[in-house]
C-alpha cells in the first residue's frame, strides 16, 4: 500500500518536473525565434526579431494577399520574421482581450475594428501612436477612416481596411424585371423586390446578415440614421426606442413579412449573403466592398458579369452609409514596437495597398483622384467615392460599445425572430443601456 | 509490508521528512500553481467589480454573484441549460441503450459494428459542430436536400434559424456524438450479466420484454448511473459545439450557462462577474458530483 503511494508520487513528481522543463523550452519562440535567443539583450549584433500579427480570415483582404504582403516586407526588412495568425471576424474581439488581459501578450500588431478604440484604449491593450504618424499620413488619409482609431485626441492605430457596405445587385434580374438602374431609396428597392418577385425571377429578393453577430449591427444603423434617428445620444443615453429609429425597425420587420427579404438573413453572417449572392439566388444583397471582386470571379461565383455596386439608397432623412473600416494598432505588450511600427507603414502604404484595391481599398485620398493607379474596378471605386461621402460609424464612442452591441444584436433577433414586438424589445433594451452607463 | 522505503524513510527522523517533503514538493508545486492559485485568484477576482475598462476595481463582497442571481439573462440561460442537460442525456441514454443491446447480439460482422459505432464520439467536438452546422445549412444543407426529396418537407427550412428548433438542432448533433460512449458503456456492463440468469428467467415463462424489464434493467443500474454522472455534469458545462454551431443565437435561443459567463468575461471585459458565473457553474456540477456520489454509494452499499 505504502510502496504504491510512493511509487505514485514519485512518478508525479518526475512527471512534473518533465512538464515544467517541457514549458521551459517551449516558452521562448513564442517571444523571439530561436536565432535571436543567444543574442537577446547583447544590442548592435544583427539579430532577427519575429513579429506575431493578428488578423481576419474573411472579408477584406484575402489570408493569401496578407502573408504576400508579409513576405514583400520580409524581403525588404532582413532582420525581422512576420508571424501572422488568421481568426474570423466574429472572434477577432476576444482573442485580442484573451491574449492582452491574460499577460500572454503574444502579439504585437493587432487588427483593429473601428468599433473598438475606445474600449481597448481605457483597458490598456493597444499604445498611443500619436508621435509615430508622418504628416503624408495626417493629410494623406481620407477623412472618413482618418479617425477611426482616435480616442480622446490620441492615435492608437492607423487604418488599413478601408471598408464600408455597398448594394450589390444582379444586373440581369433588374433587366429582367425591366428596370434599368438600382434603387435610389429603399422604398424604391421595395418596389423593384416585389417586381422581381411577381415575375418569379427569384423567390427571395434581398439578403441582409441579419444575424446574431455585430453583423446586424452595421445592416441597422444605417438605416436608423437614413430615417432620421439616432442610436445613442452622446452621453450614451439611448435614443432608438421611439421615433425614426422604431420606424426603421419596423421597416425591417416589414420586408420579411412582404417575404422580399429571404428568411435566412436572420442567421445569416456576410460569407452567407455572399454566397446567397453569387448563387443568383437573391437580387440584392447588402455586403462589403470584397464581395465585389468574388461575386465576379467565376470561380467563386455563378453569377460573375452580372453583378452591380451602388451606394446604399436614401431613406427619408437621405442616403447613409456605414463605416467599417479597421486598423492596425502595436499591443501594450509587445517588446519591438518599433520593428512593429515598420510592419504598419509598410502595410498602410499607398504601394502596398494599390496592389491589392479590388480587395480593399487604399486609405489615401490620391487612390480615389487617380483611380487609373490602383488595380480596382472602375465601377467600385466610383461607387466608392460617393459611399465614402456619406458613411457614418456606429455609436462607438462609448467604451462599452461591444457590450451594447451584444444585448443590441439580440434585441434585434428578438424583433426579427417575432420573439418580441419593437416596442417591447427596444424598450428593454434601453433599460439595459441604463444599467450599462453607470457601471 | 514493514520495510517499505516509506517506513525507512520515516524511521530515519527528520532528514527522511525532509526527503519525503522534497519528493512532494514538484506535485505540490504543480498541484498549487495550476490549480490552487489559479482558483484562489479567480475567486478573487469574483469578489470586485473588475471591469476592464474601468481604473478602480472596487471589492463588492458577494455582490457579482448576487447581481448574477437577480439578472434575468442568467436566469434564462439557466433554464436553457437545464433544457439541454436533460434532453440531450435522456435520448443519448435511450439511444445508447438500444444500440448497446443490438451490440450485445450474436450476429456477423458485430466486431466491425463495435468498431464503427465508436466513430461520432472519436471526432473532436469542433469537428463534429462543423459538420453538423453544414448538414443544417438551410441553403445547401444535406438534412434539408433529405427530407425534401424523399417528400417528408415541401421546402428548405432554416434549422439554426428560429431559438427553440436551434436548441433541439443542437442538442441532436450532441446526442450523435455521444451516443456511442453511453452505447459502449451500457454493453461493457451487458456483458457481464450471467447466461444463467437469463436463461432461469426464460424457463419460469418470463418473455422477452419481462426479460429485459426485470433482469437486465436492474443489472444495468451501475452503468445508467456512471452514464447520468458523467453526462449531465458534462452537458451542464456545454460550450464548445454552441460556440462552433450558433454562437448562443438565434436570439440568444441557445446560450447556456457556461457561454454566458464566456460572453460576460471576454466581449463585455466584466472580468468580475465572469469569474462570479464560473464560480456559480462550479458550484452546481459540484452539487450534482455530491448527490451522485451518494447515490453512487448507496448503489454500493446495497450491492
Amino acid at each position: 500500500m505504502k510502496r504504491t503511494l510512493t511509487a505514485v508520487l514519485l512518478s508525479a513528481a518526475v512527471l512534473s518536473l518533465a512538464a515544467c522543463g517541457g514549458k521551459k523550452e517551449a516558452a521562448p519562440p513564442a517571444g523571439a525565434p530561436q536565432a535571436s535567443a543567444p543574442a537577446a539583450g547583447a544590442g548592435g549584433t544583427r539579430e532577427t526579431v519575429t513579429l506575431r500579427m493578428l488578423a481576419m480570415k474573411q472579408a477584406a483582404y484575402s489570408d493569401a494577399s496578407v502573408q504576400a504582403m508579409v513576405k514583400k516586407f520580409e524581403e525588404k526588412n532582413p532582420g525581422i520574421k512576420v508571424d501572422v495568425t488568421f481568426v474570423p471576424y466574429e472572434a477577432l474581439h476576444d482573442k485580442i482581450v484573451t491574449d492582452q488581459a491574460s499577460g500572454a501578450g503574444e502579439f504585437d500588431v493587432v487588427l483593429v475594428d473601428e468599433i473598438w478604440p475606445a474600449e481597448f484604449a481605457a483597458a490598456g491593450f493597444i499604445r498611443d501612436l500619436s508621435d509615430r504618424l508622418t504628416p503624408e499620413m495626417k493629410e494623406g488619409i481620407v477623412p472618413a477612416v482618418a479617425r477611426i482609431l482616435e480616442v480622446n485626441g490620441k492615435t492608437y492605430g492607423i487604418p488599413w481596411i478601408l471598408d464600408t457596405k455597398f448594394l450589390f445587385y444582379n444586373k440581369d434580374m433588374l433587366a429582367k424585371a425591366g428596370f434599368s438602374a438600382p434603387p435610389k431609396t429603399w422604398d424604391e428597392l421595395l418596389e423593384q423586390a416585389r417586381a422581381i418577385k411577381q415575375k418569379g425571377i427569384v423567390e427571395y429578393p434581398i439578403i441582409w446578415s441579419w444575424g446574431q453577430a455585430e453583423a446586424v449591427i452595421c445592416d441597422y444603423t444605417p438605416l436608423v440614421y437614413s430615417w432620421g434617428g439616432e442610436i445613442l445620444a452622446p452621453d450614451g443615453s439611448p435614443r432608438f426606442q421611439s421615433g425614426p429609429a422604431l420606424e426603421a425597425v419596423k421597416w425591417m420587420v416589414k420586408t420579411l413579412d412582404e417575404k422580399l427579404t429571404n428568411p435566412n438573413s436572420t442567421s445569416a453572417l456576410e460569407e452567407d449573403v455572399r454566397q446567397v449572392f453569387s448563387q443568383g439566388q437573391a437580387a440584392f444583397a447588402l455586403n462589403w466592398t470584397y464581395m465585389y471582386a468574388l461575386a465576379n470571379d467565376p470561380k467563386e461565383s455563378k453569377v460573375a458579369g452580372q453583378v452591380g455596386i451602388a451606394p446604399f439608397p436614401a431613406g427619408p432623412a437621405g442616403a447613409y452609409g456605414v463605416s467599417g473600416s479597421m486598423g492596425l494598432s502595436i499591443t501594450k505588450s509587445s517588446k519591438h514596437p518599433d520593428e512593429a511600427w515598420k510592419l504598419i507603414e509598410f502595410l498602410t502604404s499607398f504601394e502596398n495597398q494599390k496592389e491589392y484595391a479590388s480587395e480593399s481599398l487604399p486609405i489615401w485620398k490620391k487612390a480615389f483622384d487617380n483611380p487609373d493607379q490602383i488595380k480596382a474596378p472602375r465601377e467600385l471605386v466610383e461607387a466608392a467615392k460617393t459611399q465614402f461621402a456619406s458613411i457614418r460609424g456606429r455609436p462607438e464612442f462609448v467604451p462599452w460599445y461591444n457590450n451594447f452591441s451584444l444585448k443590441a444584436q439580440v434585441a434585434l433577433q428578438n424583433i426579427l425572430l417575432k420573439q418580441k414586438t419593437p416596442e417591447a424589445a427596444l424598450s428593454e433594451l434601453a433599460g439595459q443601456v441604463e444599467s450599462l452607463r453607470k457601471s | 509490508m514493514k520495510r517499505t522505503p516509506a517506513h525507512r524513510l520515516r524511521g530515519a527522523g527528520e532528514s527522511g521528512t525532509l526527503l519525503l517533503v522534497l519528493f512532494l514538493l514538484p506535485a505540490m508545486v504543480v498541484t498549487f500553481g495550476l490549480i490552487v492559485v489559479p482558483l484562489a485568484d479567480s475567486f478573487w477576482t469574483s469578489l470586485h467589480r473588475l471591469n476592464l475598462t474601468a481604473a478602480d476595481r472596487p471589492f463588492v463582497g458577494f455582490g457579482n454573484y448576487v447581481e448574477a442571481i437577480r439578472d434575468a439573462g442568467f436566469r434564462q440561460a439557466l433554464a436553457r441549460t437545464l433544457y439541454f442537460t436533460v434532453v440531450s442525456t435522456l435520448l443519448e441514454l435511450v439511444l445508447g441503450l438500444a444500440v448497446a443491446l443490438l451490440l450485445n447480439q450474436d450476429f456477423r460482422g458485430r466486431g466491425l459494428l463495435r468498431a464503427l459505432v465508436l466513430i461520432p464520439w472519436a471526432l473532436p467536438t469542433m469537428v463534429n459542430g462543423m459538420m453538423w452546422r453544414w448538414i443544417y445549412h438551410p441553403q445547401y444543407g444535406a438534412l434539408n436536400a433529405l427530407l425534401t426529396q424523399t417528400g417528408l418537407l415541401d421546402s428548405y427550412r432554416n434549422w439554426l434559424g428560429s431559438p427553440a428548433l436551434a436548441m433541439n438542432m443542437v442538442i441532436l448533433a450532441d446526442v450523435w456524438k455521444m451516443t456511442p460512449l453511453v452505447a459502449i458503456i451500457l454493453l461493457a456492463n451487458l456483458q457481464t450479466i450471467p447466461g444463467e440468469l437469463l436463461e432461469a428467467a426464460s424457463i419460469d415463462g418470463a418473455g422477452a420484454w419481462q426479460r429485459f424489464w426485470h433482469v437486465t434493467l436492474p443489472w444495468l443500474r451501475p452503468g445508467i448511473l456512471i452514464v447520468l454522472v458523467l453526462r449531465t455534469m458534462e452537458a451542464f458545462k456545454v460550450f464548445d459545439i454552441i460556440y462552433i454551431m450558433t454562437r448562443g443565437g438565434p436570439a440568444n435561443g441557445t446560450q447556456t450557462v457556461a457561454y454566458y459567463a464566456y460572453t460576460e468575461a471576454f466581449s463585455s471585459l466584466q472580468f468580475g462577474r465572469g469569474a462570479a458565473l464560473s464560480f456559480l457553474i462550479a458550484l452546481a456540477v459540484g452539487l450534482m458530483a455530491v448527490l451522485y456520489f451518494r447515490l453512487l454509494g448507496e448503489e454500493g452499499a446495497g450491492a
